[in-house]
């Protein structure tokens, strides 16, 4: 694990516009995603972690260039991939790939395994024939499936098992980076454990990159080496792991950490219940999103937005407790 | 390793047969529907006696228009099974002729309106924004006038004949289809798979082609099957008022109209053309329900 | 505390379809007694939710429950009519759902949904409705109980809405909530409100639960009693503390090892080798044989039944404890 990020973000910022509700012809703007840094390195995991509408997936999404960013950069590689065209993120296209949440729509229901997988490989190379079906079964193969499915469509599996055809669908370019987003949210306890043994594995194996994205804590806790905790839009927290989990920082962080339910009595911690839920995207709070609901608030987190400062060793907080202008 | 090698397990799987088992348990719902069965049965036999017309009668020529005025107004008899109309023709003989002007119809215009509506429904669906509204706004035009209002002013304005005829009932019924494939592929377009094949940089166009226009076939199909009875029934509206087919050549709509006036006492040919409308149109219309029960799982009725 | 208020036993449901006879449930057998939190948890495909359903007689066609017996307060419900299941819905037994806008008809307003509710159970005209409705969600911790009432169910956050589903399923007096995966569509952070309160309306208002989900480790923070469901039976039951950290049964410590932990971080999660049978086609004998580690050749003939492991009713499905029986 190198110190060179593969994957940059600057300023990422993404605005949707949106109906007000069901019958009103106006619109609102969602800002799901506002002026998000970070760095992924080489062959590391980073997690990112919140709750419904902190905009983790559209992150996923635009570090995918899937969706055109409102603002900001993406540099893979060092390279700008916002302002490419079609033509030009097309060499981009086989290093970046994904993986989604939900393993049953991954798939187009009337493609067989072998269409699906061939895909890629269809679009990218110029492997046909025997060649091509020889290799979509060594992809199948590397993750965990016999190759005798190639000619079975996808109703006629489990999550569990489609979800390693898609992990073979995403290797079949050989990337360097792949963005998980939620890979084992609709699977059961103990096929969940099987995939992400395989997502490790394959991740030593082939010194792949990951960004994983999920909302369960103990899945993030154990697969990733950095993480970042985000909430409407902004990362609040991003450190090692073990930082995230032991030194927390940010109130938030420390009330999802408390929130989670725990197996062991030990670990359990003092319960932070919030108060209220998360706000709507389209209408947060002024100055820093998270001051309404925040257990050690203070006058100034009503009025400014606290910036993304380093506390140490590289763990970034964006809090007033932490920042610059506290005591100012 | 080899417990995963193990065939398909999972409520998932149960719950969704495999493709072709699939096929079958809609071809085995639909034969158990004594209604389908029969509709499909008529269709058939309609099918079979137009194609086959010059072998079915004994009076092909009259059939096809060839007037034989010594016998005109004959009740039907056994030589002439259903009569014969105000030129001596036999109307067996008509009804079989009529009959592939007015099929053709049916299936013609249900063709070139989905070959029209299908890819503009599905532009409209996956891109969305500018595209989406201009074509939908098209539609919207076309889908304010009546139909048959709209087919008629078409086709007074093209000038009468087959062909018109079929081009203006098509060209006001399109927009259903566009209507129908958006709706499909505004849903199918949330789906994963989609998201994927972009990610990996298809083109749009493959995506559309390849992706969405074979998921949104069924309802498709099963609106196509219903839509050929009302084309049918329509077609002959148009030629009742004398906007289609030109005589000599024969067909059903045109039939009425010539013989609504004689019907309080000669009513066998306009009776007859009538009838095979009803049938037909009927037949189709019980088809395309049958094919949407059995196609959406939930209505197909369950295994006793 | 100790009086058994529901008690199902050996309870068969089976559901006919195309693809073949699905069965659901294959003989779930347990109690939930008055003013406890018991947790059904298990993997997709166990039976629980089918079992939840089977209790209010709500099982989704093609399904029938084809043996067994479901008794509440000592009276069979399989025994009742339809009129006297619509009294015992909601009046005795209420049931909240894992996502509250696929329950709550978004025309209506909350206030107008809930009074409907109670005034069927209860004949109280509809002052007395509304009022009783606002007592309702001042004690589920709804802020602003008025604003809710007027409310339409789309101007809901999730965690409020499943508030007044609780709200709803507890107005006209239910003793015995039966709930599916209630939290499992919420935020964590919602979630640890929403369980929070359970557990509160468990101790001052005396509601029991049946907690249906496949998540241990809510199970762990909230729940008395547990029962392991797996094809459709019960492979492991006992005290929450038992049943999670003494577990006895291959399938229940299969499970616990799979739940990634800090404790393992860095190795390779223990995963349970297959997957969940489908019901159709149930292996013979013991459903979790072929994957269990512990296999022995009687596993494959005959079913185990339940067999004590340990203290206060620790039972498991599992020849592996059946020399305590049998000497």
């Amino acid at each position: 694990m190198s110190k060179t990020p593969l994957l940059e973000v600057h300023g990422l910022t993404k605005y949707f516009m949106a109906r007000r509700s069901l019958l009103s012809r106006r619109q609102k703007l969602v800002r799901a995603l506002e002026g998000v840094n970070l760095r992924v390195y080489q062959q590391e995991t980073l997690g990112v972690v919140g709750e419904s509408g902190c905009g983790k997936t559209t992150l996923g999404r635009a570090v995918m260039r899937l969706i055109r960013p409102t603002s900001g950069q993406v540099l893979f590689e060092g390279q700008d991939i916002v302002p490419l065209d079609r033509r030009e993120m097309r060499r981009y296209r086989r290093d970046m790939q994904m993986v989604f949440q939900s393993p049953y729509s991954s798939f187009d229901p009337r493609f067989s395994v072998l269409n699906s997988i061939a895909e890629p490989l269809r679009a990218h190379t110029t492997l046909r024939g025997e060649v091509l079906v020889s290799r979509a079964r060594e992809l199948l193969e590397q993750a965990g499936m016999p190759g005798e499915i190639l000619f079975r469509y996808p109703h006629e599996f489990s999550g569990g098992q489609l979800q390693r055809i898609a992990v073979a669908r995403a290797l079949a370019l050989n990337p360097k980076f792949i963005v998980l987003d939620e890979p084992t949210s609709a699977l059961d306890v103990s096929v969940q454990a099987q995939i992400i043994n395989l997502l490790q594995r394959l991740q030593r194996e082939l010194k792949l990159t990951y960004l994983f994205i999920t909302h369960d804590l103990s899945v993030v806790q154990h697969i990733s080496d950095r993480i970042a905790v985000m909430y409407l839009g902004k990362v609040v927290e991003l450190s090692t792991t073990e930082a995230i989990f032991y030194e927390t920082r940010h109130p938030y962080t420390q009330a999802l950490l408390a929130s989670a339910p725990s197996l062991d009595p030990e670990l359990r911690q003092e319960r932070i219940i919030l108060t209220g839920g998360v706000p709507d995207p389209a209408d947060p709070p002024p100055g820093c999103s998270f001051h309404p609901r925040c257990p050690m608030v203070m006058p100034i987190c009503s009025q400014i937005e606290p910036t993304f400062t380093d506390v140490g060793d590289g763990h970034m907080v964006a809090c007033h407790l932490f920042g610059e202008q506290r005591g100012a | 390793m080899a417990s995963i090698h193990e065939r398909s397990t999972g409520t998932q799987a149960t719950q969704r047969a495999a493709r072709f088992k699939e096929l079958g348990f809609m071809l085995q719902a639909f034969r158990r529907d004594p209604l389908a069965v029969v509709s499909l049965v008529l269709i058939l036999l309609f099918i079979m006696g137009v194609i086959l017309a010059p072998v079915l009668t004994a009076y092909p020529e009259q059939g096809r228009g060839d007037p034989n005025i010594l016998e005109k107004f004959q009740p039907p008899s056994r030589v002439h099974p259903l009569g014969t109309d105000y030129l001596g023709r036999d109307v067996w003989a008509r009804i079989l002729f009529g009959g592939r002007s007015s099929l053709s119809i049916g299936f013609l215009v249900v063709f070139v309106a989905s070959a029209i509506g299908i890819p503009l429904g599905a532009a409209a669906g996956y891109y969305g924004g500018r595209i989406d509204d201009v074509l939908m706004r098209i539609t919207d035009i076309f889908l304010a006038f009546p139909p048959l209002l709209l087919a008629i002013a078409i086709a007074a304005a093209l000038g009468a004949s087959f062909t018109n005829a079929m081009i203006a009932i098509a060209f006001t019924w399109w927009p259903w289809y566009a209507r129908l494939v958006r709706a499909q592929t505004l849903s199918l377009r949330e789906q994963y798979f989609i998201e994927a094949a972009r990610s990996i940089g298809v083109s749009d166009a493959s995506i559309i082609a390849r992706h969405i226009l074979p998921n949104v076939l069924t309802p498709v199909l099963v609106q196509a099957t219903m839509d050929i009875g009302s084309a049918i029934l329509t077609g002959a509206g148009i030629s009742f008022i004398g906007l289609g087919v030109q005589p000599p050549t024969p067909d059903w709509g045109k039939m009425i109209s010539t013989g609504r006036i004689y019907f309080i006492e000669r009513p066998w040919f306009a009776g007859s053309a009538g009838a095979a409308i009803f049938l037909v149109t009927l037949a189709f219309n019980l088809l395309g329900d049958a094919v949407r029960d059995v196609a959406d799982p939930r209505t197909r009725r369950a295994v006793s | 505390m100790n009086d058994v208020l529901l008690s199902v036993q050996d309870l068969h449901v089976r559901f006919k379809t195309y693809a073949g006879v699905v069965r659901a449930v294959n003989g779930m057998t347990f109690d939930v007694r008055q003013g406890e939190i018991f947790g059904l948890v298990g993997e997709s495909g166990c039976g629980k939710s089918v079992t939840g359903f089977a209790v209010l007689r709500m099982v989704p066609y093609p399904g029938e429950i084809v043996r067994g017996g479901i008794n509440f307060r000592g009276e069979d419900l399989l025994q009742k009519d339809e009129s006297e299941m619509q009294d015992v819905r909601g009046g005795h037994i209420a049931m909240i759902f894992q996502d509250p806008t696929a329950s709550l008809n978004p025309v209506f307003t909350i206030g107008n949904q809930v009074t409907r509710v109670i005034r069927q159970h209860m004949s109280a005209g509809p002052g007395e409705a509304r009022r009783r409705a606002v007592e309702m969600f001042d004690a589920v911790g709804l802020p602003d109980p008025a604003r809710v009432f007027r409310a339409y169910p789309h101007e809901l956050s999730g965690g409020m809405q499943q508030r007044v589903m609780i709200a709803m399923a507890l107005s006209s007096g239910a003793e015995l909530l039966i709930a599916d995966e209630p939290t499992t569509a919420l935020d964590v952070t919602i979630q640890a409100q929403i369980l929070a309160l359970l557990t509160e309306l468990r101790a001052k208002q005396g509601v029991s639960i049946l907690f249906i989900t496949h998540d241990l480790a809510v199970v762990a923070e909230t729940c008395d009693r547990v029962g392991v469901a797996y094809a459709g039976d019960i492979v492991e039951m006992g005290q929450a503390d038992d049943v999670l950290h003494r577990m006895k049964h291959p399938y229940t410590q299969g499970l616990l090892a799979a739940l990634p932990r800090p404790t393992y971080r860095g190795q390779a999660l223990q995963s349970i080798e297959g997957s969940v049978p489908d019901g159709i086609y149930l292996p013979p004998g013991c459903p979790f044989h072929p994957r269990c580690p512990a296999a022995m050749d009687l596993c494959q003939v005959e079913k185990p039944p339940l067999f004590s492991v340990g203290p206060e009713g620790h039972v498991a499905a599992c020849y592996l404890y059946a020399q305590e029986e049998l000497a």
